[in-house]
């Protein structure tokens, strides 16, 4: 039978029943919105971990001490690395632009009667541009400021608004955990990251920090900017031999210090928004499934109300794939609608995700293809048994059906 | 062109057997105008749906001109009943949601012919419905809804009609009126065969095979005169 002339009746059948026709649908909608949503949310969430990575800094290596404790007991990172570590590597490892030792603590800060609290981060000038931070106003403090232990700092814009409000900080003095700093710069924003806010710290000469603020003679961690036309790998096996020598490690015991680069933590990236990619197909198989339940379920009840048309079509000619074909296609039309509004309804809700909440959205033009895909076979899966019913059914029983 | 012969057909039901036809041998001749009568329960609708290629016998032969319909398939079945015959039911057996024209379309889709349109135009001007294409079934009145059904069982061209009751669900006038349209349709040389409980339907046939308990029987005497007078 003609094709267009099986799409009128199907959608006239769909149009006959619409709140049935809309019930049936409402697993694949949901199910399909669903996931072009959440696919939206995991693209825009890689998308802006990808951004968070590259606003690190690039060619970066971090070096931190490793865990305490053996056996898998881990009782808080060593204090093992120094200044003189820091320098080692400089000296003796091939393919560094910069390095930047870096001590870290926690500062209570005060100007005038307001607090604020603040990482304090005590780190060298090249800090600046391995971290890729820049200076809004104001300039960074000096090498001249690190070998006079100078108390300057440069300010995160965040901590600059909680401590000093909207006047201006820049040649302001604050005191620190109790000790006067004067503010010489204001960091340029880079966003909030999650798990860190990059802009509410306070960058001072590590020296200062060091001697005058915390009192600690090991770092928290170094950074090293590598060449561009490093081999990272490379180097990051020679920094580590350099270390293990420094700290006398024998061969074969387990390194006291971790080196991580961007690769790394590329590599992390992809694998959690790969574990997020097989969550929602889970998440997506399941919803598809209910939906062609549902689907199923509807195509039951109209072959059954149809008995008497099948019986009438079978009387007048039509053979068991012509009633095969009539309703998958009812299946199919109801599967693929669904799967339409579903579209509609995923897109809308990672539009509005996207605008009003935290949530970045990408909608990828192959989700919705996927998702279009999926729904259509679910219809040709789920349809297939009420259709092959209907065919099977004895022409004669059907026109004496009531 | 129809010859059955030794025709059974038994239903079971819980246990109980019911032979519906026992027996049964008809011989139809192209161009006939044949009424199958017989009370209710007679075996009229079963012999007519073995006619009709829709139901199988449990035993005896039936050739349709000059085929052995036992040995066909299914959808050599679905073909015969789409190219050779014509169904018209007494409760009409349109589709809802479909206009005339679309109903009357149904079966040449079914055959797959590009020319559906105009030949069910011609169908249905040959019923005297040209200026109710568009309405569907639940717009027409009763006799209108059975034109449409005629149209539809003629619209192929096939060699026979078999019509079940086809004026059980008319009053008496229109009745008449739809039996006047399968008469018109026999002069032009189709089989029609009318199958009726009501002796007054049988009497506008020119032949008349009377059912009695699933066999082929002489009807009661009073009837067989009447019936005899009109000849
Ligand atoms: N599907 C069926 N199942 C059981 N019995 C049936 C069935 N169809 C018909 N019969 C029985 O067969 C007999 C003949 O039925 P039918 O051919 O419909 O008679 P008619 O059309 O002459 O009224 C009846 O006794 C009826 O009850
Ligand atoms: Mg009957």
């Amino acid at each position: 039978m003609i094709l267009w002339m099986i799409l009128k009746v199907a959608l006239k059948s769909l149009m006959a029943n619409k709140l049935r026709s809309i019930l049936a649908m409402l697993g694949i909608i949901i199910g399909v919105g669903a996931v072009i949503a959440m696919l939206a949310i995991g693209a825009g969430t890689q998308a802006s971990v990808m951004g968070r990575i590259s606003a690190m800094g690039t060619n970066l290596l971090v070096v931190r001490p490793g865990q305490r404790g053996t056996g898998g007991v881990m009782s808080g990172t060593q204090q093992n690395m120094t200044l003189d570590d820091a320098t080692a590597l400089l000296t003796q490892v091939r393919g560094i632009r910069a390095i930047a030792p870096v001590v870290s603590g926690n500062g209570q800060l005060k100007y005038f009667g307001k607090n604020a609290r603040a990482t304090v981060m005590g780190t060298s000038i090249t800090y600046m541009p391995i971290r890729a931070f820049e200076i809004e106003r104001g300039e960074m403090f000096t090498e001249q400021d690190v070998e006079r232990m100078a108390r300057v700092a440069v300010i995160g814009p965040v901590t600059a608004e909680n401590l000093f409000g909207a006047s201006d900080p820049i040649g302001q003095t604050m005191k620190v955990n109790g000790i006067n700093f004067r503010v010489v710069g204001l960091i340029k924003s880079k966003g909030d990251q999650g798990y860190f806010n990059p802009d509410d710290q306070l960058i001072v000469p590590y020296t200062t920090a060091m001697k005058q603020l915390f009192g600690l003679d090991y770092l928290r961690e170094i950074d090293i900017q590598a060449k561009e036309d490093a081999d990272l790998t490379q180097l990051q096996a020679d920094a580590l031999a350099v270390l293990r020598k420094r700290h006398r490690l024998q061969p074969g015991t387990p390194d006291d210090v971790n080196i991580r680069n961007q690769a790394d933590l590329l590599e992390t990236a992809n694998e959690v928004s790969k574990k997020f990619t097989v969550l929602l197909g889970a998440i997506a198989g399941i919803s598809l499934l209910v939906g062609g339940i549902g689907i199923m379920n509807i195509m039951l009840v109209t072959v059954t109300e149809r008995t008497r048309e099948i019986g009438i079509r079978k009387a007048i000619g039509a053979k068991d794939r012509d009633i095969l074909n009539q309703f998958l296609i009812e299946a199919l039309v109801m599967s693929a609608l669904g799967g339409l509004l579903g579209v509609g309804m995923g897109v809308g809700s990672a539009e509005i995700l996207g605008r009003f909440t935290d949530f970045a959205t990408i909608v990828k033009p192959y989700s919705i293809f996927l998702a279009l895909g999926f729904s259509a076979a679910v219809g040709i899966f789920f349809g297939y048994y009420p259709a092959t019913r209907a065919a099977k059914l004895d022409p004669i029983e059907c026109l004496r059906y009531e | 062109m129809i010859d059955a012969k030794h025709l059974v057909k038994e239903y079971h039901l819980g246990g109980q057997t019911v032979r519906a036809l026992n027996n049964v041998s008809v011989k139809i001749d192209a161009g006939e105008l044949v009424a199958i009568r017989g009370p209710s329960g007679s075996g009229k609708s079963t012999l007519m749906a073995i006619l009709g290629c829709l139901d199988y016998p449990d035993a005896g032969e039936y050739w349709l001109a000059g085929e052995d319909v036992a040995g066909l398939s299914k959808n050599r079945l679905a073909e015969i009943r789409n190219q050779r015959i014509g169904f018209v039911f007494q409760t009409f057996h349109l589709l809802p949601r479909m206009s005339a024209l679309e109903n009357v379309e149904l079966p040449l889709h079914y055959a797959a012919r590009h020319d559906a349109r105009e030949r069910a135009l011609k169908a249905l001007d040959i019923v005297g419905l040209s200026d109710r294409t568009h309405h569907e079934p639940n717009q027409l009145s009763g006799g209108q809804r059975q034109r449409v059904a005629i149209a539809r069982a003629i619209v192929t061209d096939p060699a026979i009609i078999l019509a079940d009751e086809p004026t059980g669900a008319l009053d008496s006038r229109t009745g008449e009126e739809i039996l006047a349209l399968f008469k018109t349709l026999n002069d032009q040389g189709r089989t029609i065969i009318v199958v009726t409980h009501d002796p007054a339907v049988a009497r506008h046939c020119r032949r008349e095979i009377y059912l009695m308990d699933g066999r082929v029987a002489e009807p009661e005497s009073g009837r067989m005169g009447e019936w005899e007078m009109m000849q």
